[in-house]
């Protein structure tokens, strides 16, 4: 086996080709073809009927909210929504599948050929990148195993496994993008401003909660290589992606290992590749270089779909902002830049940002704690931002406390680090880690007494009147109370302690 | 001192029974209970049922006696009980598809059909006997052994709903239900000299009947009369959200239309293409002695020409088997049912293939490879694909039959009952059985079988088939009902009073 190259050795010898395969559970009262409901998290077995079990004899009625949800994201795709279109079935035996066939889509999706324009910063700024959109479909989805026993927590070696039909015929929709060339190193970024962009037009459609973490969001990130002006490479097809920085990793990983296997003379395989959050790297899965045949065939139970065009235009007309035209109004009134916002949206903190700001949250300050504070809190535990026990209450308060002078800006960190530790308020933070800015001039001023004997040739220096010598004495009072005095107020008391002024 | 109305309630009518319950002449459980003791007695030679559900009919029939008692008005057949298909979900009841790999499976829920009858205070005798998932025309390829035919013990009583046909025949129920996937209500009709309906496709509900051929299946009435017919099919038909494929239109009225059981002015097409080679003899001739009761009855009859029909069977065994080995999937040992291997090592891949191994018998098996193969991406435009526009043919052949007649005829099936092990290991053999009855499935129509007397050459009955175009199910009860009139006339009694007894 050969070994990852570097990245940018990568990247500076192939050139990328991505394909991303979006899976999104929509979020309709009742699953695709039945009545039971969908909600997460319920006991096994608890959310089932004949029809989702698959018994002999039930048989499926479409959920009108599930077609209507499919035609909405087509339109927001920009896709061309089919006037007459039939369900199939995928015929392949697996227990997770109460028919052992899954009812999808093949050669007739609802909703074709479409695009979104995705932005990534770059060095020279944002660059728009259009992401064709290939189809969109509807299916049901399936059940969920879980292998007990075993070291691989797959079905092969386990002792036995458990199906949950629960999640079996919530409606789900498949977004397949057409090969996005052209992208450079960018890539693995445009692979994660790609998914992060659907995920906001999701939400903003209201058609699903888009949790990635609940899986309500799964993505597929097809990669394949090939030198410039060469045909395209054997592509790999990675799973187990679970979050928006698990996109750009696993992108980013892939195109370091197969640089390592044309490199050293090797083979890319067709195959199912599972990306590990914890290394980061993907492993093989199912090998697909001898596909399996799913013998499609229009499904025989379910009436053909034929939406009528009065109905497209009239959902075309209700559908919300798009993102893009969100943003854009949101960098006005903030009054920051393309870049900035990029660098918001990219970071996925655009949604947090604003929901601070609602809470009465200045711009600036949302967008300073989100996009610095945060997001390296985040990086350094491996978790999304908005996974961080931090809420937009908590960061209006802390800014009130500052804009009071009851804390600084470095206790203020100390505080969020409290709340996200999960230590409770920043109010309970504070008194906890005794955490007030020290205002007792009586203690400061005995502070500034012993740096001034600590350092007296400073301290002459001062009061010569080289007020700017005054720093060091301010950072040894600031070093000695760990931080909890105002600054100003220190120098304050030092010059007046002198007899000097700042003038 | 007994009349002969109590003597004799397994030789009455449906329409009868329930007029006598209603009057109070008679009570539903009397007569529910003289129909448990005909099974009783003869079902051991006839092998109609796979199980008898004595507790379940007797509680409907008392529900319907306290009912009438306090002075509810019952429905058209309340009371009279009936014989269930083995393919259709019953609650808490045994449903096996006449296959070893349900047995032991009680649904949890009742199909729409089963929903009907309770709700039409109808006690459901118990489950019968079929060919094993619909496929067969003569219930040999139940797992569970063959029904017999009450005209002769020794023949096939068709199939696949082989044991309605004969529980109808022997008086075991003067009520069943069938399915008919390619003939397999009419043709066991046929055999059996009773009364089988295809309703139109979508004209009653598939929720509840565990499928073979999803584009194609469709539930109906086997009786020995035409107006029970009727009322059974305005019973169990009329749309069910739940079916998707279910016609939302309201149903013709079948019972008035059997009431009227008139042919004047109506014109009949003879279809050229489903007579002559193939068809035996005697069924010919009393085929054609049928139409020209018909034609006396005042009927105009033609002669109509179905070219395509000729392609039906080839394209019937590439859609049923497609759709088949797609619906039987399910059965894999995992859910319900049979679990064959799994001792802890087997993988789950090895369970289920073993299951379905032991599980399906020779000709499930058949069909299931077939399907299977005719559905690989490399063969669906040449298999699938071509069959599927074999079947809008003979749609537009039905088409323009339908602007020239009112009703097409034609022998229900081409021979009378073979006998058992005659034909079990020829498929070809036993597929040219529905031969005639193949085309109506394919078009999504509906048709009747009915007796036009028995055969010379053997005494055994023949059946007359009656289609008519889509949601023009009424037309089949004008003509049934016009033709059974004049034969009884003829006759002084109706066909099925001549089989022999048990
Ligand atoms: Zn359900």
């Amino acid at each position: 086996m050969s070994a990852p190259i570097p990245y940018a050795e990568a990247v500076a010898e192939f050139e990328p080709v991505i394909g991303m395969e979006v899976h999104v559970e929509l979020g309709t009262e009742s699953k695709i073809f039945c009545g039971c409901p969908t909600a997460f998290g319920a006991p096994p077995n608890t959310q089932v009927c004949p029809v989702c079990l698959g018994l002999p004899g039930s048989m499926p009625v479409m959920n009108a909210m599930a077609i209507e949800s499919t035609i909405r994201i087509g339109l927001a795709l920009n896709c061309s929504i089919a006037e007459w279109c039939r369900m199939a079935r995928k015929n392949y035996f697996y227990p997770d599948m109460p028919k052992d066939y899954q009812v999808s889509q093949y050669d007739e999706p609802l909703c074709v050929d479409g695009y979104l324009d995705v932005t990534v910063p770059t060095d020279d700024g944002p660059m728009v990148v259009r992401v064709g959109i290939e189809r969109v479909h509807l299916e049901e989805d399936t059940g969920k195993l879980t292998h007990a026993g075993g070291a691989t927590g797959r079905i092969h070696g386990a002792d036995y496994s458990l199906v949950d039909y629960n999640r079996a015929g919530i409606p789900l929709v498949e977004i397949v993008t057409k090969p996005v060339t052209g992208t450079g190193a960018l890539a693995p970024e445009v692979a994660r401003a790609y998914v992060t962009e659907l995920r906001d037009i999701m939400r903003g459609l209201g058609v699903s909660d888009v949790k990635m973490e609940e899986g309500s969001l799964r993505c597929d990130a097809n990669v394949s290589l090939n030198l410039p002006g060469a045909e395209w490479g054997t592509r790999s097809e990675t799973k187990n992606v679970n979050s928006l920085r698990s996109v750009e990793r696993a992108v980013r990983s892939e195109i370091e290992r197969q640089a390592g296997v044309l490199k050293s003379g090797g083979r890319v395989v067709q195959e199912t590749r599972h990306f590990h959050e914890d290394t980061g790297v993907t492993t093989p899965g199912r090998s697909k270089e001898h596909a399996e045949d799913y013998r499609y065939f229009p499904e025989p139970d379910l009436v053909p779909i034929a939406p009528a065009r009065e109905w497209v235009e009239e959902l075309r007309r209700g559908l919300p902002e798009q993102p893009s035209v969100h943003r854009a109004r949101l960098a006005q009134a903030w009054g920051i830049g393309d870049f900035e916002m990029a660098t918001l949206v990219n970071a996925g903190v655009l949604e947090l940002v604003e929901a601070s700001v609602a809470a009465g949250v200045a711009p600036d300050a949302a967008r300073k704690w989100w996009a610095g504070e945060f997001t390296r809190i985040a990086n350094e535990s491996g978790v999304e931002p908005a996974s961080l026990a931090v809420t937009p209450a908590d960061i209006a308060r802390v800014e009130e406390l500052i804009a009071s002078g009851a804390l600084n800006d470095k206790l203020a960190r100390q505080v969020f680090e409290g709340v996200i530790a999960g230590e409770g308020t920043p109010d309970e933070v504070v008194a906890a880690r005794g955490l007030a800015v020290v205002s007792d001039d009586g203690a400061l001023l005995s502070a500034i007494d012993e740096a001034l004997a600590a350092q007296p040739d400073v301290a002459e220096k001062i009061r010569g009147g080289k007020v700017q010598a005054a720093g060091a004495i301010v950072g040894a009072v600031m070093k000695a109370t760990r931080g909890q005095a105002d600054a100003g107020k220190v120098r304050e008391l030092l010059l007046e302690r002198l007899g000097v002024s700042d003038s | 001192m007994s009349t002969p109305l109590e003597r004799d309630l397994i030789r009455q009518s449906a329409a009868t029974l329930a007029e006598a319950i209603a009057e109070g002449e008679v009570s539903a459980r009397e007569v529910t209970q003289a129909h448990l003791d005909r099974i009783a007695e003869v079902d051991g030679d006839v092998h109609a049922f796979l199980h008898v559900d004595a507790e379940g009919a007797l509680a409907t029939a008392d529900a319907v006696d306290a009912s009438r008692a306090a002075g509810d008005a019952l429905g058209p057949l309340a009371g009279v009980p009936l014989a269930l298909k083995d393919i259709l979900a019953m609650k808490g009841v045994p449903t096996t598809c006449g296959s070893k790999i349900l047995e032991g499976w009680r649904p949890p829920y009742d199909a729409t059909v089963v929903e009907r009858l309770r709700a039409a205070g109808i006690p459901i005798l118990g489950k019968t006997n079929m060919d094993e998932f619909a496929m067969g025309s003569s219930t040999e390829h139940s797992a569970y052994g063959p029904t017999r035919n009450p005209w002769d013990l020794d023949r096939i009583p068709g199939g696949s709903g082989g044991g309605s046909a004969a529980a109808i025949a022997s008086f075991e129920a003067p009520l069943a239900i069938g399915t008919d996937t390619g003939g397999s209500i009419r043709q066991p009709a046929a055999v059996t000299g009773t009364v089988g309906v295809k309703p139109t496709y979508g004209g009653v509900s598939r929720y509840g009947l565990v499928a073979l051929a999803s584009s194609l299946d469709q539930a109906g009435p086997c009786t020995r009369t035409v107006m029970d017919a009727a009322l059974l099919h305005a019973v169990i038909g009329g749309h069910d959200p739940r079916d998707s494929t279910s016609i939302p239109d309201p149903m013709p009225d079948v019972v008035a239309a059997a009431a009227r059981a008139d042919v004047r002015g109506m014109r009949i097409g003879l279809v050229r293409e489903l007579t002559g080679e193939g068809y035996q003899a005697g069924v010919e001739q009393r085929f054609r002695e049928a139409v020209e009761i018909l034609e006396h009855l005042g009927a105009e009859v033609v002669e109509v020409s179905c070219p395509h029909f000729e392609y039906a069977l080839g394209a019937y065994y590439l859609i049923l088997p497609s759709e088949c080995s797609s619906n039987l999937a399910r059965f894999d040992g995992m859910r319900y049912g049979l679990r064959v291997g799994d001792d802890g090592n087997a993988s789950v891949e090895e369970v289920m293939s073993l299951t379905r191994e032991a599980g399906f018998g020779p000709e499930v098996k058949r069909r299931i490879m077939l399907g299977t193969y005719a559905l690989y991406s490399g063969y669906y435009d040449a298999y699938y694909g071509q069959a599927q526009k074999v079947r809008t043919l003979i749609q537009r052949d039905f088409e323009a039959a339908f602007a020239q007649c009112d009703v097409l005829v034609s022998p229900t099936a081409p021979t009378t009952a073979f006998r058992i092990g005659e034909k079990v290991d020829d498929p070809l053999a036993m597929y040219l059985n529905d031969v005639a009855t193949i085309p109506v499935n394919m078009a999504g129509n509906c048709a009747m079988s009915l007796p036009v007397g028995l055969a010379p050459e053997d005494g055994l009955p023949v059946g007359l088939q009656v289609m008519a175009p889509p949601m023009a199910d009424d037309r089949l009860y004008l003509v049934g009902g016009a033709l059974e009139g004049a034969l009884r006339d003829r006759w002084g009694h109706l066909l099925i009073e001549e089989v022999p007894s048990l």
